[in-house]
């Protein structure tokens, strides 16, 4: 916590917005979604599109982290290469796909750099980056089990480069380079993950932001202790899918029915010593435990 | 692991006693990386590099190395070491041929970065038809992503500017990556005699906090970087931003040049500069022109040689000078583009009397008397 102090002598001089991030921001407060409007926020204004979900999601993300003064964020190109540079974490962008390696370099470093202290390293791109072009080195640094948390934000489309079909569009949807339909169906992100052995993977949707904001408060505990975290929160892009902010909101509200979270026993036990209680959700939402022997 | 005993680079290079050992290339590598006190290597396999990345295991068994991995591609290792350097490490990783082309989008951004990350690369043939046998083809494909490149002659260079690799990319003027090139087999197996300084002595641990960007690990103060993107060019500073950062990576180059200086006596070794025919070539190539300066010079024709050791930063005006006087200057290369050759020709004055050649590639040998017979051929013309 000592970072996040202004240095004696320094205090009028900094700029305004500084002073609140070191006075009134959300460094070792244990703050959550329910505290929103309550403090200096790690984002408040961003320069994407009106009514982008993806914004509402990280807002989301970032009012949930257990500890953001020791969390680092690891992007790539897309609507995150150009809304990183304004997160107040040490957050950095990638080549595109690389995310993963990148953050698995990042991870290790940090804990031969500081061994008896713990430093989240979150993963956080675009479908594209992850599914596509990213697969590889996302699906190799589950396997590794590197302790991330990969965050991938679905929009179901490439959307900074102007509304392309990436993996995860929906089969038949006509994007700009999938003029006949997309004739493929969308890739099963979340079975990779399971499939790749990651101790907690969860579907969530911005529409929900305590359900979200759980979710990715026990993604980053678990990898922390267990292993490999994914969390997809499903969105669309309303611009690139030619819809009003209203319109796209609702879209993403219908894809709560998509929701659904899933354990490793041991993150099951993990969960259920920090939470006191089985690791049900509000919801009651169905809850995948999958036996490891 | 017991306390280690660590030693200031300027010790470790310049004063150190040291021992004579019968190495290979490979070896002599492995011997500098324990002694730089690495922290994360990652490394991917590939011809004729395995061999370090398998020594670097043994090295990381032992203690030497704090963490190690096998990533799933030389695309992702280097992000990986992107990821380590940033966190504020000690890094090292090595590739060849084919990994180098894979790895060119991480290589172009190290230096933006700002990451003192020491990468050998042990150059082989790339493209079709397929090809594992020594070439240097590869430094042209990697001039200008704003790394330091040192060419590698012997198994002694591989050692020694290995750690001066680590010794300049670390200073916080300079802070950019260094490229250790060599030609691959020619130089990783080969056995020779090596120098190599005391084994109980490593180099200081790299401090992250003499870096000129904050080491990305929050325990710096974090603040939003930028009110606009850069990525976008919405305004006046995301054009100041990228024209200025490329002109201080290019600059940290330049100011790397009073280190090279210090560590490496300089980029150049001169043998005979006011002869009236310069070999002026590096790496292996180096090698063959140093017995075929000896050959032409016992049959009476007057015969220098430049040894270039730093490609980048290329040393230009000491190139020009020395090119004044001679008649001749001739660049034979283990590659078929000459890039050697280019990048001469392009800071001599009159580079009318200088020659590409000869240039062989793809693993075949470049014995002493070829460029001897070059050399009588070129001044028959030129009389």
């Amino acid at each position: 916590m000592d970072a996040v102090k202004i240095a004696p002598g320094f205090e009028k001089i900094m700029p305004q917005e500084y002073q609140d991030l070191v006075n009134d921001g959300p460094y070792g407060r244990n703050l959550s979604v329910k505290d929103l409007g309550t403090f200096k926020e790690l984002i408040d204004e961003h320069p994407l599109c009106a009514g982008c979900t993806l914004t509402l999601s990280l807002r989301i993300v970032l009012a949930s982290l257990p500890n953001p003064e020791n969390t680092l964020i690891v992007t790539c190109a897309g609507c995150f290469g150009v809304i990183h540079p304004q997160i107040s974490l040490h957050c950095t962008i990638a080549p595109f796909g690389t995310h993963n390696a990148f953050a698995s370099g990042l991870k290790r470093a940090l804990k031969v750099k500081f061994p008896n202290k713990n430093k989240d390293v979150i993963s956080m791109a675009g479908d594209g980056g992850f599914a596509d072009i990213g697969l590889s080195p996302t699906f190799h640094s589950w396997v590794r089990g590197e302790r991330l948390t990969s965050i991938m934000i679905d929009n179901e489309c490439y959307a900074n480069t102007g509304g392309q079909d990436s993996g995860m569009t929906p089969e038949g949807v006509v994007l700009n380079m999938s003029p006949l339909g997309k004739n493929f169906p969308k890739i099963e992100f979340a079975e990779l993950a399971k499939l790749a052995g990651c101790a907690y993977v969860a579907t969530a949707t911005p529409t929900n932001p305590r359900l979200l904001g759980q979710m990715v408060r026990r993604a980053i505990l678990v990898s922390r202790e267990v292993g490999p975290t994914v969390i997809r929160i499903a969105t669309v892009c309303q611009t690139n899918y030619k819809l009003s902010p209203i319109e796209g909101y609702n879209k993403a509200k219908s894809f709560e029915s998509q929701t659904f979270e899933y354990f490793t026993k041991e993150a099951q036990k993990y969960i259920e010593s920090i939470e006191k209680k089985s690791p049900k959700t509000e919801l009651n939402l169905e809850v995948g435990v999958e036996n490891e022997d | 692991m017991k306390e280690k005993k660590t030693v200031s680079p300027e010790y470790m290079i310049l004063e150190a006693p040291r021992e004579k050992k019968f190495m290979i290339g490979n070896e002599a590598l492995a011997e500098a990386v324990k002694r730089a006190n690495v922290d994360v290597v990652v490394v991917y396999p590939i011809t004729p590099q395995s061999e370090i990345s398998h020594l670097c295991g043994d090295l990381w068994v032992a203690g030497y190395i704090k963490d190690y991995y096998r990533g799933e591609d030389e695309l992702h290792v280097m992000a990986s070491m992107m990821g380590a350097a940033s966190a504020g490490v000690r890094t090292f990783t090595a590739t060849s041929g084919p990994g180098t082309l894979r790895a060119m989008e991480p290589f172009a951004c190290w230096a933006g970065y700002r990451l003192p990350i020491v990468c050998p690369i042990m150059g082989r043939g790339i493209g079709t038809p397929a090809n594992i046998q020594p070439d240097s083809v590869e430094i042209f494909y990697l001039l200008e992503t704003g790394m330091i490149i040192f060419h590698v002659e012997s198994p002694q260079d591989f050692f020694d500017m290995t750690l001066q690799a680590y010794a300049i990319a670390e200073q916080p003027d300079v802070h950019i990556p260094v490229i250790v090139f060599c030609d691959g087999f020619f130089v990783t197996h080969t056995r020779e005699i090596v120098e190599t300084t005391p084994d109980d002595e490593f180099l200081l641990p790299y401090n992250s906090n003499l870096s000129p960007v904050p080491a990305m690990d929050m325990e710096a103060v974090p603040v939003r970087m930028a009110r606009d993107c850069l990525v976008i060019k919405n305004n006046f500073i995301s054009y100041n931003a990228n024209a200025s950062w490329q002109q201080e990576v290019r600059a940290a180059q330049h100011r790397a040049r009073k280190y090279i200086d210090r560590f490496m006596g300089g980029p150049l070794e001169v043998i005979n500069p006011d002869a009236e025919v310069l070999l002026m070539a590096s790496g292996s190539a180096a090698a063959q022109a140093r017995v075929a300066m000896e050959i032409a010079q016992e049959e009476g024709i007057d015969v220098g040689m430049v040894k270039i050791k730093v490609i980048r930063p290329f040393p230009v005006a000491e190139i020009a000078k020395l090119c004044e006087k001679a008649k001749l200057i001739m660049v034979p290369e283990f590659n078929f583009i000459g890039w050697l050759a280019k990048e001469i020709k392009a800071v001599v004055n009159n580079n009318s009397k200088v020659f590409s050649g000869p240039n062989v590639f793809a693993g075949m040998t470049m014995p002493p008397e070829v460029i001897v017979d070059e050399i009588k051929k070129l001044l028959k013309l030129t009389k």
